[in-house]
């Protein structure tokens, strides 16, 4: 066994890492987030020419990466500057997709030029992925689709949406879920943007009549679904784990320089304790996510596994992680001027994105 | 050993939910149960409601407008006036200032200030944090120096909550530098109109304007607003400390949160079933609940201990602990309970005019931002681990 990256991809983290310290502050970050699309355009496009997009893309469909440790190398290092630009949305979810039913999309979302959300879970679907309502009827050459999709990531700023909808079956059937591709622009298409509490860009999407067009097979996208959500774990679990690290590290060097009854409080033994423990559970959270990433490409069961196993625990020891950093901090962690702050955040809002604690240990369960 | 409320007590409740249901506005407890921003002018017309019934000030002696009640009754109400969703009573003058004039104040000192703090005439805010004096209050350094007829202050605070609408601020002071650094305290109070204040906003990290840096230069203060003696401001402080505990534990709030909580996990669906009905997520509401419950019988060993004299201690640091940790962990089962519907954020959407239609279900929006505000629980007022301290060396001797 190995666990060390390979030279590529440590050079991938080094030049992703150096990248975002010189360019990427994070008043920065704050100002992108902040701003009308909730990102920065400049940046997406530089990103894509430092080629981090191309990245999460297989040799086979252009790109130059594509495996679980390309995402864990680089999501953990753009959670650690907390990077609002739409790589979950674009790069892991619509990205898995693309890569299995139309390659020919990806040129344009390797070189920045493109971007894609996925539209798919919907107000009563909490984070069951076979819950689809919205619906597809074919139209002479033509599909229309209805429905409405919620918190849909980097809506606001994609040219297009890959959205699911039911083709046959009933509401939570597995069976009879297809995707399409509808253009942001099109007919019937009404966005409901938003921020999220965390800074990042989403937003409802209502679709009404809207024509698309059928991507892969009719009926039977559920598996292919799942298996974007499987890398999207893997993706946001690493970038949940980038920005423990950062919060564990301001956490750190806060203990040494704050001073209280004439010590700095990284002298209180129940303080050091507890940092003790936020560590241990960060390298369980690291170990966990080496495993699903592991696992990324086996068969289903295993592969589900894994990514079940690494989101109950990061959505686990992410709580305590952010939460001690507060507390530890004291006051100051409580303002929206000390940076840890929107760790925090950040960190906890993960849990809320493609199942939380308990629906990936009800999942875990029955995986096992 | 009796549990149930005796007759009289629950005489008592019907009247309070009576008058709660006649007095407490609609518009108020709305904004209170949809999350809503709460403006100054909405606090004070609440407080101006209990005050006309005498309820606004419970705890202080009946010379001075109290209203003699238990410590059984005050958990009555408080319990009441949450369910109900009344505004919380900003304890600053009432429950922080009031007591300790009452108790060090010269006649003049209360004939004046008192009146004025039920009436709503004067907003007080609390002084007593620095940036260099948080837990260690005692370090504080904010100095005011004696010159004829006033004090000279100079200094910084901070965290003030609400100070931005005070009229009136009660501070910590350093009035000698000699002997140990307790004994060089003062009880100050300042009138935020003087010249040479300067407030400036802190932004909480779910956006919002709360507390404030205040900043005093060569700012005048009367020798006659010292409450107390010179030097003895600690005492004061630390009597504060003890004397009101009913709220600490923040039984009120927490029992209406996880009403809110209920009502929140029988309308959001998991696998075609309300969510309170899906086995990991019950489990994680009934041990809250049981806490609670145990909890609130907590409280009342404690306050009914002291209803006869015996002065709790470290007891109210239970209390802190505990209760704040319980009303944490309902703030974060809320945020759960939402699912996706837990991220989306509208600040204006907290605003009463607001109306746009939601995101997601009508109670979302304020959710997640009250888990994440609600971390200053565990923080603020002896932060958990300080009562902790408190705790293992005033009741377990170590
Ligand atoms: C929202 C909010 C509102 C507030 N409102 C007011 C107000 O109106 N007026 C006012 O005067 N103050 C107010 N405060 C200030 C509050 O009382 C302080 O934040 C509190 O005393 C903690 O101080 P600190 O933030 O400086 O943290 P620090 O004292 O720096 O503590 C940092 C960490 O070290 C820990 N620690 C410190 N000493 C020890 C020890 N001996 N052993 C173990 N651990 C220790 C703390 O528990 C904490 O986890 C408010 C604070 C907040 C966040």
């Amino acid at each position: 066994m190995n666990f060390d990256l390979n030279e590529d991809r440590r050079i991938l983290s080094d030049t992703l890492e150096k990248f975002l310290r010189d360019k990427y502050p994070i008043e920065k970050r704050l100002e992108y987030s902040q701003s009308e699309h909730g990102f920065s355009a400049q940046m997406w496009q530089e990103f894509a020419d430092l080629g981090i997009i191309g990245a999460l893309f297989s040799e086979e469909v252009g790109g130059f990466g594509g495996h679980g440790d390309d995402l864990m190398v680089v999501f953990e290092q753009l959670g650690k500057a907390l990077v609002v630009e739409p790589f979950l949305s674009t790069g892991a979810l619509s990205g898995t997709i693309l890569s299995a039913v139309d390659s020919d999309l990806i040129e344009g979302v390797i070189s920045g030029q493109t971007q894609i959300s996925l539209a798919h879970s919907e107000p009563g679907s909490r984070y069951d992925l076979a819950y689809v309502t919205s619906s597809a009827r074919q139209q002479g050459e033509e599909w229309i689709v209805n429905g409405h999709k919620s918190v849909v990531l980097g809506a606001g700023s994609a040219d297009k949406l890959i959205v699911s909808a039911r083709t046959s079956g009933a509401v939570e059937d597995e069976h009879g879920i297809s995707l399409f591709l509808v253009d942001a622009i099109a007919s019937g298409v009404e966005l409901r943007s938003y921020s999220t509490i965390d800074g990042y860009g989403a937003a409802d999407v209502m679709l009404t009549n809207s024509p698309a067009k059928l991507l892969g097979e009719k009926d039977s996208a559920f598996s292919l679904i799942e298996l974007a959500h499987a890398r999207a774990i893997v993706a946001v679990c690493s970038q949940c784990l980038g920005a423990c690290e950062i919060a564990k590290d301001m956490t750190v060097e806060y203990m040494h320089t704050r001073k209280q009854f004439g010590v700095i409080i990284g002298k209180f033994q129940v303080l050091q304790h507890r940092m003790a423990d936020v560590l241990i559970e960060l390298e369980q959270m690291r170990s966990s996510i080496i495993n699903a990433a592991g696992f990324l490409d086996d068969h289903r069961d295993l592969r589900e596994k894994h990514c079940s196993a690494a989101k109950n625990l990061t959505g686990r020891a992410g709580r305590q992680i952010a939460e001690e950093a507060i507390q530890i901090h004291g006051g100051i962690a409580m303002t929206w001027e000390a940076s840890v702050s929107h760790y925090a955040k950040h960190i906890i809002m993960i849990d809320h994105l493609f199942g939380d604690t308990d629906h990936h240990l009800e999942r875990y369960i029955e995986l096992s | 050993m009796d549990l149930g409320y005796s007759e009289s007590e629950i005489a008592y409740r019907d009247e309070v939910r009576d008058f709660l249901a006649t007095k407490l506005p609609k518009r108020i407890s709305d904004l209170v149960k949809n999350g809503k921003r709460l403006t100054k002018r909405d606090y004070e017309e609440w407080q101006t409601i209990l005050n006309e019934k005498g309820w606004l000030a419970p705890s202080w002696p009946p010379e001075w407008g109290g209203a003699g009640w238990s410590a059984v009754q005050k958990h009555i109400f408080e319990e009441e006036c949450c369910r109900a969703g009344a505004p919380r009573i900003l304890p600053f003058g009432l429950g922080m200032l009031a007591p300790v004039l009452i108790k060090f104040g010269t006649e003049q000192q209360k004939s004046h200030y008192l009146p004025r703090i039920l009436d709503g005439t004067d907003w007080w805010c609390q002084g007593y944090s620095e940036p260099g004096a948080g837990s260690d209050l005692a370090s504080l350094k904010t100095k005011a120096e004696r010159q004829g007829d006033h004090y000279i202050v100079n200094g910084q605070k901070t965290w003030t909550t609400l100070g931005q609408y005070a009229d009136w601020i009660f501070c910590l002071v350093r009035t000698s530098n000699e002997g140990k650094r307790q004994e060089g305290i003062s009880f100050l109070l300042i009138d935020m109109k003087t010249p040479g204040i300067e407030v400036r906003p802190i932004i909480l990290l779910d956006g919002e304007h709360e507390v404030n840096e205040l900043f005093f230069t060569d700012v005048k203060v009367p020798v006659e607003n010292l409450v107390g003696e010179e030097n003895m401001g600690w005492t004061y402080a630390k009597y504060l400390l003890t004397h009101e505990r009913t709220g600490t534990a923040g039984i009120g709030f927490s029992n209406a949160a996880l009403e809110h909580l209920k009502t929140i996990a029988s309308t959001q669906m998991k696998s075609g079933r309300p969510l309170k009905q899906d086995p990991y997520f019950a489990a994680r509401m009934a041990k809250a609940e049981i806490d609670l419950e145990a909890m609130k019988t907590t409280n009342l060993r404690v306050l009914t201990q002291a209803d006869s004299g015996a002065a709790p201690g470290p007891e109210s640091s239970m209390l802190k602990i505990k209760g704040t940790v319980i009303r944490q962990e309902i703030n974060d089962l809320a945020r759960r309970a939402l699912g996706p519907y837990a991220l989306p954020f509208v600040s204006e959407a907290l605003d009463e005019g607001y109306n746009e239609s939601p995101i997601g279900p009508d109670y979302a929006n304020p959710i997640a931002a009250d888990y994440f505000n609600n971390r200053k629980l565990s923080i603020f007022a002896g932060s958990n681990e300080i009562q902790r301290g408190i705790i293992s060396k005033t009741k377990l001797g170590l």
